[in-house]
């Protein structure tokens, strides 16, 4: 099922703050269709690289392309209709706490495209009920709802204009283990329906396992390794035997 | 290519193609086209959509289809869709499962019983924050007895870094406040003095005034506007990121912690802003009676050592730590009052600022009346 065009292409991407260098020309491609998990040890910088594609911290060098077309080339203007294109779920939800859900998810429409009020709250309330909600969370606020419910917000908002590419930061962190399995599994429907491109930094095993089609391993400023999760459990390399095989890895293939 | 959506009828039976890209670009134009064709085929019986020729689909033109769909429905026509490519199926289906639930409109409201509503619920509001300022001053009472006891009790550290804070950080803006105000009142006087030759009482009024209230009710006001917002915001973030909670888990009092030396700063600090405010509302004036009055400094100082005594000076002192109070405890019941949106974070500082001087000029009015009833 994976086509082999790349959505986001990512060469020699170097960033780092002050005197510190976090990422030291790592390289990676995510391709069309396919859901990445981007693994690391805590502070390895995932968070850095997600930001960085997304352009929110500058780069020192390297390019990021998404679609092919260089982003640091691009305008103010080409650079919003790129940004359209993709939808991000960020660690806490970053739901706007002075919105309701249903305003959550119809802020981008309403921002980026001129429709009637009808088909906006329509659309919104379509996204809401695809990610698993009931039309009673549409009036709340983001401080009423459980951690599991803004993670779905968030993800209906990240998804409201319909993206080609979707960037989860730890989509499954702070959820129960059903939860997050049923966090997975949507994320795997979705992805079918709406023949998405995933990223997803995680560091859930089980998602690793279940859902991702490839990982990605960023260590030392690098990536290091990137394959099926069968490449991971058979290599040889020190901390990704320590991840995978480790102690908490092994319970998960069990 | 541009979407459309062509429609050919035989008798009741309705043929719709759908071509190009129903996507959420276009979803404006589309949304005016299936409208459109449901309106004017009602009549019709048995729909067909086929959706073969499509270029690309997205949710928002599955959505259309479906709303077009559900419209015929609602006549009592079937609709069938047809030529559907396997990767739009699912879409579809996901699709057709949204916007079942029906939509409660709001009742409409009487707005007069709306207005009364808002009125009750705004006096329900100020007779709970007053009970809630009691609840504060009694648990602040507590603490205090209970540190006085232990006096090893007391966060030494804490209240010196908010004395820094409320105090020592705040001169400057207070001394420049407080001289021009003395400087404007000195102005002011002299002008209309002027006329009935009255210059040189302008010493006792400027004297009087600023000792007595402008000067403690100039201080209260810059210390609310920038020392009793910035308690209720930190306690505000500090309640929504749990850390409240956290104080409390380890068998810490909050009051204790975090209200008493916030509140002991300010009763420190108000009368020394107060006296500092003072003296440079008296320079400001002496200035301006010296350079635009023509009066000597020497006519000034001993003008004012007639009109004031040391009672004047001692009125405004004595109010001060009761206003520091009344500022503190505003900003720290609007500090735990914050739940967890950045908006009620925003409401409450602003709540803070305006109670805190309200309740500030309220208390000066009581303490006048009594000042007088004393005979001071």
């Amino acid at each position: 099922m994976r086509a082999n065009a790349t959505a986001i292409s990512v060469r020699d991407l170097t960033v780092g703050f002050d005197g510190t260098t976090v990422l030291d020309r790592a390289s990676l491609d995510v391709f069309e269709g396919e859901i990445l998990g981007f693994v690391g040890g805590s502070g390895a910088g995932k968070s850095v690289m997600m930001r960085t594609i997304i352009g929110l911290l500058p780069k020192r060098s390297g390019t990021v392309e998404v679609f092919g077309t260089d982003l640091a080339a691009l305008d103010e203007e080409a650079l919003r209709a790129v940004e359209r294109r993709w939808g991000v779920l960020f660690q806490q939800g970053a739901l706007f706490s002075s919105l309701t859900a249903q305003q959550n998810v119809e802020f981008p429409i309403r921002e980026n495209l001129n429709l009637s009020p009808r088909l906006i709250a329509e659309i919104a309330l379509a996204k809401l009920e695809m990610v698993g909600l009931d039309a009673s969370v549409r009036g709340k606020y983001p401080s009423e709802l459980s951690g599991g419910m803004v993670k779905r917000v968030a993800l209906a908002r990240a998804l409201a204009l319909d993206p080609d590419i979707v960037f989860l930061d730890e989509p499954t962190s702070g959820l129960d283990p059903i939860g997050a399995a049923e966090f997975d599994a949507l994320i795997r429907t979705l992805q079918r329906t709406l023949g998405l491109s995933v990223f997803m930094v995680t560091h859930d095993l089980d998602s690793l396992h279940t859902v991702c089609d490839r990982i990605a391993v960023l260590a030392q400023g690098r990536i290091i390794a990137a394959g099926s999760i069968e490449t991971m459990l058979a290599s040889e390399h020190p901390w990704l035997k320590s991840y995978f095989r480790g102690e908490r890895g092994r319970r998960v293939r069990h | 290519m541009n979407a459309a959506l062509t429609a050919s009828i035989e008798g009741q039976r309705l043929d719709l193609v759908a071509t190009g890209a129903w996507t959420a670009e276009r979803a404006a134009e589309l949304e005016r086209l299936v409208d459109e064709i449901a309106g004017r085929y009602a009549e019709a019986r048995a729909i067909d959509i086929d959706l073969g020729r499509l270029e690309r689909i997205d949710t928002f033109g599955a959505w259309l289809i479906e709303r077009l769909s559900r419209a015929f429905a609602a006549h009592g026509s079937t609709t069938r869709i047809v030529g559907l490519s396997d990767a739009d199926r699912g879409l579809m289906e996901e699709v057709r499962l949204t916007n079942r639930a029906a939509v409660t409109a709001n009742a409409a409201v009487n707005p007069f019983a709306a207005l009364l509503d808002g009125v009750g619920r705004a006096m329900a509001e100020i007779g709970q924050s007053l009970v809630l300022l009691a609840h504060l001053l009694g648990a602040l009472t507590k603490v205090t007895l209970g540190t006085l006891a232990h006096p090893a009790r007391l966060r030494v550290t804490s209240m010196m870094h908010h004395l820094e804070r409320v105090g020592w950080r705040a001169v400057p803006i207070v001394a420049l406040s407080t001289f021009l105000i003395g400087a404007i009142i000195a102005q002011q006087g002299i002008f209309h003095f002027r006329t009935f030759g009255a210059e040189v009482y302008v010493v006792d009024m400027v004297g009087i005034l600023v000792l007595r209230e402008v000067g403690v009710l100039i201080v209260c006001v810059m210390v609310a506007g920038r020392s009793g917002s910035a308690y209720t915001a930190e306690l505000g973030s500090m309640k929504m990121r749990e850390e409240i909670d956290a104080l409390r888990t380890m068998g810490f009092d909050p009051v204790e912690v975090l209200v008493l030396p916030r509140i002991v700063a300010l009763i420190v600090a108000v009368p020394l802003l107060t006296f500092l405010g003072a003296m440079a509302a008296l320079y400001g004036a002496e200035l301006v009676c010296t350079l635009y009055g023509g009066m000597e400094p020497e006519i000034f100082l001993s003008r004012l050592r007639e009109a004031i005594s040391a009672q004047t000076f001692a009125v405004g002192m004595i109010k001060a730590p009761f206003m520091a109070l009344i500022i503190g405890l505003v900003a720290c019941v609007e500090g735990f009052e914050v739940e967890g949106s950045a908006a009620s974070l925003g409401q409450r500082t602003t709540a803070s600022v305006v109670k805190s001087i309200f309740l500030v000029i309220v208390l000066d009015g009581f303490l006048a009346m009594f000042f007088a009833a004393i005979g001071m």
